[in-house]
């Protein structure tokens, strides 16, 4: 921990960054972010296995991005989002200075994207295993029982859009959900509109989901909301041979395509 | 059930399968008239959320279709439609939609006799299989209260 003390103190000192975003523990064992400005502040930084949030979220904000340079914590899969919001062109190389642990607990500081690029490829998480059991699970279903299956979780959706408040993939400044014309989407908790809700959700993060898994972890309803997008990149995998997060160039499955690209339904 | 008239609705593409079914009628060929034809520019300018709209507002099934590979006016607008499609098929499979009611095909501005084959295979198809209710009725169900909801999902 002294470690990454120091390091977050010589990158704030040396002005690589006025702004470090990392995790901190309070005493009662609660994991949050923490937004350290000044030098002495480093030793509130924390890093273990519980720190779950993806952090990347925060590089959108306009509060965050006053501070200009700005420096971040980051575990493998906010790594990963972040490789995918460069490959979108979302921030510039030489905004962010990001730090890791790697595996053997050494600090890991990145000069560019070309090098977080190296490291996420050679620290790849494997794909969660319960994530892809449910999903063969559900695949095996029948049609009625899937569709009762996924009304019965998402007719539980209260519609707080924590989801989308913690994806870090969900960056646009007008979310279809907000648009009203047209109403693309109904407003209220309600079974018809929350399955349009995530439908839409799961088609604009096909292929561009990290698979950190955040926003099932904040829905306060336990929706395995994740399991949509899990199965699109899946889809997005098999047929177009394409992963989110592990390419600083764009490749995104729906903005590029094969012309020998295969279907099996098209007549 | 046996006076049961499916409504469809077709997403088209202007340059191929519009003309295509202007010739289907100017060669008079006769088919089912249980299709309502929706025009767009190109297949890649059709959401996938205006699919979801038909469904909702009473559509038994729904065709899509637009220029064969390689013959889109604007160069490459159907290939991304294909690539909407593959995507957009899995994810409504796996939510548990009834994919069947949903005809994808590519009919050219010379294929008339083929989009009247398409729509009547269509047409039968879900005349066999009877009104889509699932998705429209979500309409009508009521807001159950949190409790009710929770207790079911546990039960
Ligand atoms: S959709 Fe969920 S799992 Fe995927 S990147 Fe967003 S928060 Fe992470
Ligand atoms: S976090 Fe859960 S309850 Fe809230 S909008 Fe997302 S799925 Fe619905």
């Amino acid at each position: 921990m002294q470690e990454l003390h120091n390091k977050i103190k010589s990158i704030l000192e040396n002005g690589s960054a006025s702004l470090f975003i990392a995790y901190q523990k309070s005493r009662e064992g609660k994991i949050t972010p923490t937004f350290i400005t000044k030098p002495e502040q480093s030793q509130k930084a924390y890093f273990g296995d519980d720190c779950k949030q993806n952090l990347a979220v925060y590089i959108h904000k306009q509060e965050v991005k006053n501070f200009g340079k700005v420096g971040i914590f980051a575990n493998i899969y906010t790594l990963k989002s972040l490789l995918q919001i460069y490959a979108e062109n979302q921030i510039r190389d030489d905004y962010l200075k990001v730090v890791t642990i790697n595996p053997n607990g050494a600090i890991v500081e990145f000069a560019n994207f070309m090098e977080i690029e190296n490291y996420v490829n050679e620290n790849k998480p494997a794909p969660n295993p319960e994530d892809m059991e449910r999903v063969e699970k559900l695949s095996n279903l029948s049609r009625e029982e899937r569709w009762d299956y996924w009304l019965n979780e998402l007719s539980t959706c209260i519609k707080c859009y924590a989801c989308r408040a913690a994806c870090p993939m969900c960056y646009c400044t007008k979310c279809t959900v907000d648009c009203n014309q047209p109403q693309w989407i109904s407003t209220p908790s309600h079974s018809l509109g929350n399955i349009e809700w995530h439908i839409m959700r799961a088609m604009h993060l096909a292929g561009r989901c990290v698979e950190c898994n955040e926003c099932a972890r904040v829905c306060p309803m336990d929706i395995p909301l994740n399991l949509l997008t899990v199965k699109l990149n899946d889809t997005a995998n098999i047929e177009f041979g394409q992963q989110a997060g592990l390419k600083g160039e764009l490749d995104y499955a729906l903005s590029t395509f094969k012309v020998d690209d295969k279907e099996n339904f098209i007549r | 059930m046996s006076n049961f008239e499916p409504k469809i609705i077709a997403f088209v593409c202007n340059w191929c399968t519009y003309a295509g079914a202007d010739l289907a009628g100017t060669s008079r060929i006769k088919y089912a008239p249980n299709v309502r034809i929706v025009r767009f520019p190109c297949t890649g300018r059709i959401d996938f959320m205006l699919l979801l709209k038909a469904l909702q507002t009473g559509a038994d099934g729904i065709i899509v279709s637009g220029c064969h590979p390689a013959d889109c006016h604007y160069t490459a607008g159907n290939y991304h439609a294909r690539r909407r499609w593959i995507i957009f098929k899995s994810l409504l499979d796996f939510v548990g939609f009834d994919t069947g009611r949903i005809t994808f095909s590519w009919v050219s501005a010379a294929e008339g006799a083929k989009w009247a084959q398409i729509v009547n295979e269509t047409v039968d198809k879900i005349r066999d299989l009877g009104p889509y209710t699932d998705y429209s009725n979500l309409n009508k169900l009521g807001v159950g209260t949190i409790t009710e909801v929770l207790n079911a999902r546990t039960a």
